[in-house]
């Protein structure tokens, strides 16, 4: 497995230039996930036939769901002419055959390279009555799938939210960032738990999670409705999860509506999820309830309880930035050493983060980075190697490879089902990567163990 | 509803009027009674908003085609997206042999020139021809394959020099692909890029001579689930050598000797002819359309390839293989049949295999009731005698054919390849066996639906009509297909499973499809609760 990498690892400057097997794909399918996530809606992809086609697969690959979107078919013409007509017969022929409520149209790096001026095209569509267009700004060759999903998220509070001026509810508005399905229903139960009455956008639940019922529905009954969403605008604050993901559109719906945005980490571990716990407690005036103070101390229990399974082993991480953040934390709190941590999409702040989580658990020799790819995290692990990898699926070549178990967490995972179902986020997400990780790594252990070490009890 | 009733003009009812004109012309309703095949519409303009299951251009070419070429690096000249949506998504297998070892196989790697904005202001040749560099350097690869993206076209790189300057400063043929997805109308025109460049630039540059009495290439056979491992294995225990497959777990190494073998076999028509048709003219090499998908299909595929050589020990030794296959799956197969017997099916997949499946399907006795491509042309529906009378449009006419001569040294009169006499050859061809394809309408069920590029709209209303059993498409459909509660194959990928080739393959595919049509979920939908209120009411 992958025999054609030099067996010695490469000197560090002898890979300075484009990627080679990244950790990040483009723009535009975080914002085609972003849009799904609204009730109603149809992404709509304007470039070439091929991005749009890309990126439902990717979608559907790693939610086993349908990913409706349509195209605006550009061929040489309209990339040579612009798009402004493929892109207003697409809006026609869209709300005239698939009805959707809202159409989310974000660009690509074609239609973002020859310049098309989308709210000008959009002004001059054809546009039902009570239906909607909004667009974001995709362009592929600036940040990842995770400024695309940010840029969408940006572009649905730009376009819809309101104030209407009144005092401001006491509810929040949760952005959950780029995740699951299985994670933003468990935010959402948290904070409901509290007594916070709440809305949440985008929220692909019952969209990329919905249930047979040998009935199609091309809008399934999930996604945050427009109306909520309008009325996003008067909520008391608004809980941004995730920087990349997220922090963009609090600040907009802080400027366009005065709702103060709270920047919390995504809730993945004991310390991100105490922290958004501690957001709705003191935002809202509430008690936290003992069903939450049980769920949390039943995860103190479990870490007591299995530290020694999976403490002081060195762990390479890699992915999403709003992900691989508070993951990293939480391997903290569990023992472990994060050897390597990596993702493909920009931003200094990232090594910053997570440079300092390590200085203040005095774990030194570890190495971060920020645009990073898997050819170098494997260089790096050719030098020293970890006991585990946590990340997407593209990371099961090193661990055939190097022989080194995978803890499969994050976008994209092709090649294991239920996972978008399965919170990672929240006490019962701590729960859930305990045993995974726990677990894999006793696999291991029994696989690898000769017969007399090999035990009943552990 | 019985297969006859449909009427096409209902089927389009409700779209806009343009739409409605436009989608008419790519549906076809067999029909038995009026001999030949209509006039198809295909290989033309998706009407923009419509949902296509259709990709790109560079889909096809570095996707499909040269992506799995293992022993070249592929690097794709763009932002990341589209390089990473063709990173090991199309299960092309491809392993080590004898010519090829693990360290040059770099099937499972992905590269990419990651163009940032900055590029796309100042241009990213200097990118490209660094990030060769450094590939080079690092992997030492035979060869490499540079493929560009849509934003590549726009800003005008040179791939080309580009290419041209790397091949020689480090003395390994760098071969570009224009392949910018916007190109044409369909992955089709990356097919015919892609054939275009390995014509130039890798067929006919080898100069090792091939062993073997029959010497063959199997063109248009990606070895999706080991498909063509299996091909392989079948034809070189009857007497073949096969020099290469194309693409599937194919290396440069041997498509330079592409020129050197007797026949060409044709597996996939529509992603492979022009290197087909090419190597006739160029070479003399003549090809033969042949199908391992389905029993009868594999025996017929089997007995022309002999005739072609026409070897009375071939023959004869043909007759054994295939009598020992047969009685090796008969029993199993007879298992499944019992299953699958009397059920129908659509099949929505890209270029031959919606023909291909319905022969093993038959085998089964299943029939296809509707059948569609994303991206064929007209004779991949009516048959190659139609390519004349295909009108160009300007679409087609930004694809550059090449006009190639006979080569005054290694052109060959196709008779002499195969070591028979011209009479002989020329009957050969006159009966319909060589250089020919048929297209799917023969095989169509009478009544059925024949579609051209069908999109979720009229995939959904044809469930609603025809109620079909099983739908074989892609994975953009699949799980609409299953919310419908019908169950579907993936077609591209086989949901993981094959290889379905050949007569082993036949069986691995009958027991998918049973498990598919009889998993005991299928009849849990309908909760308990609302059973028993029906039987109330």
């Amino acid at each position: 497995m992958l025999d054609c990498t030099p067996k010695e690892p490469v000197p560090s400057d002898a890979h300075t230039i484009g990627k080679i097997n990244p950790v990040k794909t483009c723009q535009p399918v975080g914002a085609m996930y972003a849009a799904l996530g609204i009730h109603g809606c149809l992404p709509h992809s304007h470039g070439s036939q091929g991005c749009c086609s890309y990126h439902r697969m990717a979608l559907s690959r790693h939610f086993h769901e349908p990913a409706m979107a349509s195209t605006s078919s550009f061929t040489e013409g309209a990339s040579v002419f612009g798009g402004a007509a493929n892109l207003k017969t697409a809006i026609k022929n869209v709300f005239a055959i698939y009805h959707p409520d809202i159409i989310a149209i974000h660009t690509t790096c074609l239609s973002e390279t020859i310049g098309d001026d989308l709210p000008t095209i959009i002004k001059q569509a054809e546009i039902p009555e009570g239906r909607y267009v909004i667009h974001a700004n995709t362009p592929s060759y600036h940040g990842s799938h995770i400024t695309g999903f940010s840029n969408m998220c940006r572009g649905i509070v730009s376009y819809l939210a309101e104030s209407d001026g009144n005092p401001k509810k006491e509810r929040a508005n949760i952005f959950p960032g780029f995740v699951n399905p299985g994670d933003m229903r468990e935010v959402r139960r948290i904070v409901t738990e509290m007594g916070v009455p709440s809305i949440m956008y985008p929220d692909t639940t019952n969209v990329m999670d919905s249930p047979l019922l040998n009935k199609y529905e091309m809008y399934p009954g999930g996604g945050a409705k427009i109306e909520d969403i309008k009325d996003s605008g008067n909520s008391k604050m608004t809980l941004s999860l995730g920087a990349w993901s997220s922090d963009e559109a609090a600040a907009t719906l802080q400027d366009k509506c005065n709702v103060p945005g709270v920047p919390l980490k995504i809730p993945i571990g004991v310390k991100a999820t105490d922290d958004l716990v501690m957001a709705v407690k003191e935002g809202f005036g509430v008690e936290v309830p003992e069903s939450l103070e049980i769920e949390r101390g039943q995860v103190i229990d479990t870490l007591i309880d299995t530290h020694f399974q999976y403490e002081g082993k060195k762990v390479a991480v890699f992915g999403d930035p709003d992900i691989v953040i508070p993951l990293t934390e939480f391997l903290i709190t569990m023992g472990m050493i994060p050897k390597y941590v990596i993702t493909g999409t920009p931003g200094n702040k990232f090594e910053k983060i997570i440079n300092q989580m390590l200085e203040e658990a005095g774990i030194e020799g570890s190495k971060v980075r920020a645009e990073g790819d898997l050819f170098e995290l494997h260089q790096w692990i050719k030098e020293e190697s970890v006991d585990l990898l946590i990340g997407n699926t593209h990371g099961k070549y090193i661990a055939r490879a190097e022989d080194i178990p995978l803890v499969r967490v994050g976008f994209p995972i092709f090649d294991r089902a239920v996972q978008p179902l399965m919170p990672i986020t929240g006490y019962r997400g701590c729960l859930r990567l305990i045993e995974m990780i726990s677990n894999t790594l006793l696999e291991r252990r029994d696989r690898d163990c000769k017969d007399e070490d090999y035990e009943l009890i552990l | 509803m019985t297969v006859t009733d449909v009427n096409v003009d209902e089927l389009v009812a409700s779209f806009p009027d343009k739409v409605k004109k436009n989608r008419k012309r790519h549906i076809v309703k067999k029909n038995e009674s009026a001999g030949s095949c209509p006039q198809i519409e295909a290989n033309t303009r998706t009407v923009p908003g419509i949902i296509t299951q259709r990709g790109c251009c560079y889909a096809g070419c570095k996707g499909v085609v040269v992506g799995p070429i293992k022993d070249m690096i592929s690097i794709t000249h763009g932002p990341i997206g589209c390089a990473y949506y063709s990173w090991g998504t199309r299960r092309n297998k491809a392993r080590a042999d004898d010519r090829t070892p693990p360290e040059q196989i770099y099937s499972t790697m992905c590269f990419s020139t990651d163009m940032q904005e900055s590029d796309i202001v100042f241009g990213g040749e200097k990118k490209l021809a660094k990030m060769i560099d450094e590939v080079v350097e690092i992997f030492h690869p035979r060869a490499i394959n540079v493929c560009s993206t849509c934003p590549i076209g726009l800003i005008g790189d040179d791939l080309g020099a580009v290419a041209k300057a790397a091949e020689e400063k480090h003395g390994i043929p760098v071969i570009p692909y224009n392949c910018e997805g916007y190109k044409g109308v369909s992955q089709s025109a990356g097919h015919h890029i892609a054939n275009n460049q390995i014509m130039e630039h890798i067929i006919g540059t080898g100069t090792e001579e091939l062993d073997g009495k029959y010497i063959v290439n199997l063109l248009g056979e990606y070895n999706i689930g080991g498909d063509g491992w299996v091909i392989e294995q079948l034809l070189e225990e009857i007497g073949y050598k096969v020099n290469s497959i194309l693409t599937g777990d194919s290396a440069y190494v041997n498509i330079r000797n592409l020129h050197k073998v007797h026949l060409n076999l044709v597996q996939c028509h529509r992603s492979i002819n022009y290197i087909a048709e090419m190597m006739e003219t160029k070479y003399g090499t003549p090809w033969l359309k042949i199908n391992f998908i389905g029993i009868e299909a594999t025996i017929e595929s089997l007995r022309d390839i002999a005739q072609c050589f026409g070897d009375e020990e071939l023959i004869a030794r043909t007759e054994l293989v295939i009598e020992r296959e047969l009685a090796a799956v008969t029993p199993e197969l007879e298992r499944y049949r019992k299953i699958c017997r009397g059920k129908t099916a659509f099949s929505f997949v890209g270029g031959s295999r919606s023909h291909h499946y319905q022969y093993l399907l038959r085998d089964l006795g299943m029939e296809v009731v509707v059948a569609g491509y994303e991206f064929a042309h007209r004779d991949d529906y009516e048959g190659r005698e139609v390519i004349p009378t295909i009108k160009s449009d300007a679409d087609t006419k930004n694809i550059p054919e090449l006009h190639l001569e006979p080569d005054p040294e290694m052109y060959r009169e196709p008779n002499l390849h195969l070591n028979m006499s011209k009479e002989k050859y020329d009957e050969l061809v006159a009966s319909g066996r060589l250089g020919y394809y048929k297209g799917m309408y023969p095989d169509m069920i009478d009544g059925g639906i024949m579609i051209d590029d069908a999109n979720h709209y009229e995939t959904e209303e044809l469930i609603e009509i025809f109620k079909p059993d099983l739908i074989f498409t892609g994975i953009k459909d699949k799980y609409v297909s299953h919310k419908m509660g019908v169950p579907s194959k993936q077609m591209h990928s086989y949901d993981y499973s094959g290889p379905y080739t050949c007569f082993r393959g036949a069986v691995t595919f009958a027991r998918d499809i049973a498990n598919a049509l009889s998993t005991p979920a299928w009849k849990m939908i309908t909760p308990p609760w609302e059973q028993s209120e029906t039987k109330r009411t």
